[in-house]
């Protein structure tokens, strides 16, 4: 199956930024983006939905601290509890450090594990790369083909991006999908017009 | 938001593009390696090899084989622990605080900083699995359901909470660390052919820089941020935890962790500045590692200073002020007590560690303090000899509290002198080849500075750039405008 992808190539981070929400505000969504390096907004002006991959951190660490306290607790206080000058067998005060370590590396195991699975991460099967300036000094926009196919969009899409200061225009054809992307739904153009975010 | 001053000094300079940034440091992985890194590997591995059959030595017949007697039964080997563990403190500092607190100078450095850390965590835990003697029976220290009548260890015990510290503080800065390097290798990929490509394609997990993946990025980039904040300060705590809840005049002491997180800090910047001043010369990255990244170093190395000296003043203050014989003793007849100053001034013997006491005062104490002067912090030379200095006097400040407090315990008749062996001296000398070996294999594999991330800071750090926000000002001014000595970035405009 072959999937075709109109990219625009762009070789300034700000100009991508406004091309962005100048594409959207026309009718054009774009598929993906694809940059060298983080760019402030750049979600927002896309209307990228946010990512939860925090949630999930949160609920991995929670989920490491009762882990941690009931390990303790049975351990001290059920199944080997030592009698050490007549102190208590329960001490959250010196379950504290042991506590903290495991909710911290729960949490971060587990994020990052999230992270990688759901950028379909994988050290044997290597993605197709769209451009391979993009990850030095081009700033990629991608339109999917599926969804503008027809030869009316395909050039409407070039002309503006062309307007917008795209440097590079041209189609590609890849083995693969690039995976779609969750964006926002209904959401009010209305704050691209303006510069803040 | 990101703020830009002009009064700050660039933090990338020579006009660089994005592209030149990528050319400049991914071409530090590319090519055959010179000479100069060929004997340097070949030498570092040597050493550490050496370090490595002594290892294999001390395990082998035992940890008699070392200068340890019953009074002194920790010396060396936890002094170089404690050592270790607190120079792997400044990559995580690095890349968890100075993100937090927004500090842009990070982004020269905190590649090379992470895996320093990260060796020298390693170096830092083979010293108490040799210590335990039965290495082989190492494992002993995890929880875990076991066939031993269900034998638990002690959660009680700080020696166990290390082991939880140390651990997680490995995992978390390896996956902290991997993670910022995906891009980067990205590049490297993106660069390379053939077999080259195929390697680092794998290693790259398919990174391709979509948004969805620099949104997910930046995302875990705060939270391990977040997280690694707390964990570097707990970790040194940690460590502290194993003499401040002992009962041992000179250990007994509530100041250790705060006074340990900042040693550790300390030296942790010192070690990154012997390393990046030589990595900036030998693989031509003095744009990138600029000197306001290195003032910017040692500023924290004399506040870090400071706060350990104070420690010092403090903790000296406290045994005479709490009136208990032991602590006095501990301070004044074990280590302040020198043969020409204060030995006749207080009235008694020198103490046999006096040296160690002094060497540690002198290093730690009176040589940041140089760095009170701008000139004298923008000294590359200068700063160069006092970051080895500093280590020198960091690991005397272990040395002094682990074997001074012990050296002479309650019972005099127990006293005894500690004298490392050849072998102990030799395994130290060992680690420090793992780490450089570690380092260098490193700076040839892997792109040694953030490459995506000093990209993102070009546009307010660029010399060219700060040019025209020093230009907008002073038209700003001209103009009769509110003169305000910070203006908001181009988000803004």
């Amino acid at each position: 199956m072959k999937h075709k992808y109109l990219l625009g190539s762009f070789d300034d981070d700000e100009i991508l930024l406004n091309a962005t929400k100048k594409m959207r505000l026309a009718g054009y969504q774009m598929h993906e983006i694809f940059t060298p390096f983080p760019i402030h907004g750049l979600d927002e002006a896309m209307g990228l939905q946010d990512t939860r991959l925090h949630t999930a951190g949160f609920v991995i660490g929670a989920t490491g601290t009762m882990f941690a306290v009931s390990l303790l607790t049975f351990v001290t206080s059920i199944d080997w509890d030592v009698n050490v000058g007549g102190k208590p067998f329960f001490v959250l005060p010196s379950f504290v450090p042991v506590t903290f370590e495991l909710t911290v590396l729960f949490a971060s195991i587990g994020m990052v594990v999230v992270m990688y699975l759901r950028n379909g991460f994988s050290v044997f099967k290597a993605k197709e790369v769209v451009d391979v300036r993009a990850t030095d000094d081009r700033f990629i926009m991608a339109f999917c083909r599926k969804k503008y196919n027809t030869q009316a969009e395909a050039v409407e899409i070039s002309n503006l991006l062309k307007k917008y200061g795209a440097v590079e225009i041209r189609e590609t054809v890849l083995e693969n999908e690039i995976a779609p992307n969750l964006f926002k739904v209904d959401e009010d153009l209305a704050h691209l017009e303006h510069g803040h975010h | 938001m990101l703020y830009s001053s002009p009064i700050r000094d660039p933090l990338i300079t020579g006009n660089k593009s994005y592209h030149d940034i990528t050319e400049d440091i991914a071409k530090g992985t590319e090519g055959s390696p010179g000479i100069g890194w060929l004997a340097l590997t070949g030498l570092s591995g040597a050493v550490a090899t050496m370090g490595i059959l002594l290892i294999l030595y001390t395990i082998f017949e035992g940890i008699g084989v070392w200068g340890l007697n019953k009074t002194v039964g920790w010396a060396w080997d936890i002094t170089n622990f404690v050592w270790w563990v607190g120079i792997g403190h400044a990559g995580t500092l690095i890349s968890a605080i100075l993100l937090l607190f927004r500090q842009k100078w990070r982004t020269g450095v905190n590649r090379a900083a992470e895996a320093m850390t990260i060796f020298a965590v390693i170096c830092a835990g083979l010293f108490p699995l040799i210590h335990m003697g039965r290495i082989w029976d190492g494992f002993f220290i995890f929880p875990y359901p076991n066939t031993r009548g269900m034998l638990w260890v002690n959660f009680n015990s700080p020696l166990l909470w290390d082991v939880f510290a140390i651990s997680t503080y490995f995992t978390v800065s390896l996956l902290f660390w991997y993670t910022g390097l995906l891009p980067d290798i990205a590049t490297v990929r993106d660069r390379a052919t053939g077999f080259r490509k195929k390697v680092y394609s794998a290693l790259s997990f398919g990174w391709r820089g979509t948004a969805k993946e620099w949104q997910r990025f930046e995302s875990i980039s705060l939270v391990l941020a977040g997280l690694a904040t707390p964990l570097v300060l707990s970790v040194h705590s940690i460590v502290s935890f194993d003499f401040a809840t002992s009962v041992i005049p000179g250990w007994h002491t509530t100041i250790f962790p705060p006074y340990f997180v900042a040693g550790a800090i300390f030296s942790g910047f010192a070690m990154v500045l012997t390393l990046m001043l030589i990595v900036r010369k030998v693989m031509n990255l003095e744009d990138y590692i600029t000197l306001a990244h290195i003032e910017s170093m040692n500023k924290v190395i004399v506040l870090t200073g400071s706060i350990v000296g104070i420690a010092y003043i403090t903790e000296f203050f406290i045994a005479w002020y709490s009136a208990n014989p032991y602590e006095q003793w501990a301070f004044v007849r074990n280590r302040v007590a020198d043969p020409f100053i204060f030995g006749p001034l207080f009235g008694c013997e020198p103490a046999p560690y006096w040296w160690a006491y002094w060497s540690m005062m002198s290093c730690n104490v009176i040589a940041p303090q140089f760095f009170w002067f701008k000139k004298l912090r923008r000294s590359i030379l200068l700063t160069f000899i006092l970051s080895i200095v500093i280590n020198i006097g960091m690991w005397y400040e272990r040395f002094v509290i682990i074997v001074t407090s012990l050296h002479r315990d309650f019972i005099p008749s127990s006293w005894l002198y500690y004298k490392p062996t050849w072998i102990e001296v030799g395994i130290f000398v060992g680690t420090l080849g793992i780490f450089m070996t570690l380092f260098l294999l490193f700076c040839r594999t892997l792109p040694v500075v953030a490459i995506a991330e000093v990209k993102s800071i070009l546009k307010t750090s660029g010399d060219q750039y700060i040019d025209k926000i020093g230009d907008y000002e002073r038209k700003e001014r001209e103009a009769g405008g509110v003169s305000s000595s910070i203006r908001k970035d181009k988000d803004d405009k």
